[in-house]
């Protein structure tokens, strides 16, 4: 049997990461966090998660930041907005989940095949430089980084989507895509980014 | 009535029966739209799990073209688009330094946004707007007899939404019952139905999906209801999938705007309605509800 321990140590903490979310845009009022525990019954994938919403929020209070980073909590946030607007302390939870989202991705800390993380990548790479997405592409290059036989699995929804005309390949993009590029490139670059994702233990 | 039209990828994808009932529907209504030259994808949930600052640069171009363009209001059908411009709207009110972000960026275009763009969405033209009674005129074939599960989903009536209650909405109910329909009791209204999950994680996300096919069914609905693209995708496409792992949930999912077009007369062909893969008929024949 695999003994673990569930009790984190003080030296686990990383000192400043509470501050350093809770000075972003949106997320100043987790500071006020009454533990409830009002999110975790309200959110309807709470019963996936490795943490509860809750315990995400004590745990970034608290500074642990690889336990918060390394979650799968985080990718299962579906962004409904429940507990958003449930929560008493008018936290915005769903925002500090995707500032959790976005710090995972540049310090490359979610688990590597994980089709959550790579979804939102790849979309966000197909808009930048398309300015728009072609569903059936994303979804295509989606199995093909993480799990290329659910593209088997699916061939079934897939046969029934072009029998009923809503499946297409043609490339969908907006003429002026290099004034787009312009307008994003006017944002540096996030600090700190390993090229490659690495594997969470 | 003249409003810019934001369609979003999916209504141009996956979804393009909501575009093919809206617009034919808005048509009848005497409602004008303009769509937005060159708009570009909203983000959706993706980029802003990826990078805010883009994410928001990315959205901002919509309601700069749209303002640029001497529009002020703005329809997004898509409850992804909906939420992902309104977000923006409060966002930039709320913090400067993301307003000095977006001006920036969108300098670099030539372009400038002042805030003066609303974000509408189509059930809240249709109810405050249009008006219900309007609406009621315009039945030719009142949908008497079929009973529908009212489906909000999350992101048209949270967070940002202004134009209906965000525990209990009632405009598509009420809307829904001046076609002639009868709206079931249909407490799941607004819960998720497990957006993009159901594609990257099926157990959790299609377990969503499915409990609200099965209370629709329970609260003995014919069909159900939806205003988003991806909540009819995850129905309606994921349908047997559903029933292959969780055993049988026999309920079709339309939009809404599908439902106005058959109380206005219109074909099914001409809504999309052939598009989708639980067929839907009106009226409903008896021994296929089972």
């Amino acid at each position: 049997m695999h003994i673990q321990r569930t009790i984190k140590y003080e030296a686990d903490r990383v000192r400043g990461f509470a501050e350093e979310i809770m000075s972003l845009a949106g997320c100043d009022r987790l500071k006020s966090c009454i533990q409830c525990g009002t999110c975790s019954g309200t959110c309807p994938l709470s019963i996936y998660m490795d943490h509860t919403p809750r315990q995400i929020m004590a745990l970034v209070r608290a500074d642990f930041k690889n336990e918060v980073l390394r979650s799968r909590t985080i990718w299962l946030c579906a962004s409904c907005y429940a507990c958003t607007v449930e929560c008493p302390r008018q936290i915005r939870i769903t925002d500090i989940m995707y500032a959790l989202k976005q710090r995972a991705i540049q310090e490359g800390v979610y688990p590597r095949r994980f089709p959550i993380p790579v979804l939102a990548h790849e979309f966000s790479r197909m808009a930048r430089r398309y300015g728009r997405i072609t569903e059936t592409l994303l979804v295509m290059r989606l199995f093909l980084k993480s799990d290329w036989r659910a593209l088997f699995r699916s061939w079934r929804m897939g046969l029934g989507l072009l029998r009923t005309g809503r499946f297409s390949l043609r490339r969908e993009r907006i003429r002026r895509v290099q004034e787009l590029d312009q307008m994003l490139a006017t944002i540096p670059e996030a600090p700190a980014t390993p090229s490659t994702p690495r594997q969470t233990p | 009535m003249k409003y810019a039209y934001f369609p979003g990828c999916s209504l141009k994808g996956l979804g393009r029966a909501y575009e093919e009932s809206l617009l034919p529907v808005l048509r009848h209504l005497g409602v004008e739209l303009q769509e937005l030259d060159d708009w570009n994808c909203c983000g959706a949930t993706a980029y802003m799990s990826v990078d805010e600052n883009r994410a928001a640069v990315l959205a901002s171009r919509n309601l700069a073209l749209a303002e640029n363009n001497g529009s002020t209001e703005l329809l997004a059908p898509c409850s992804a688009c909906y939420l992902v411009l309104n977000k923006l709207q409060h966002h930039i009110t709320e913090f400067p330094d993301l307003r000095s972000t977006v001006q920036t960026a969108l300098q670099r275009a030539g372009l400038a946004y002042r805030g003066t763009v609303r974000v509408r969405h189509p059930l809240d033209v249709l109810v405050h707007e249009i008006g219900l009674d309007v609406i009621r005129e315009k039945v030719v074939r009142p949908l008497r007899g079929l009973k529908v599960a009212p489906y909000y989903g999350c992101q048209i009536v949270r967070p940002y939404a202004t134009f209906d209650d965000a525990h209990q909405p009632t405009t598509m109910d009420r809307l829904l019952t001046t076609l002639g329909a009868e709206v079931v009791s249909y407490p799941l209204k607004t819960k998720c139905c497990g957006g993009s999950l159901t594609g990257t994680v099926p157990e959790a996300g299609l377990r969503l999906s499915y409990i609200l096919l099965k209370e629709a069914l329970r609260r003995g609905a014919h069909v159900v209801a939806t205003v988003c693209p991806l909540c009819h995708f995850n129905l309606d496409a994921y349908h047997e999938e559903m029933e292959r792992r969780w055993g049988p949930v026999r309920i079709p999912t339309v939009y809404f705007t599908q439902l106005m077009g058959l109380a206005f007369g219109l074909e099914p062909q001409q809504l999309g309605l052939h598009r989708n893969l639980v067929p839907f008929t009106f009226p409903i024949e008896t021994t296929a509800a089972a």
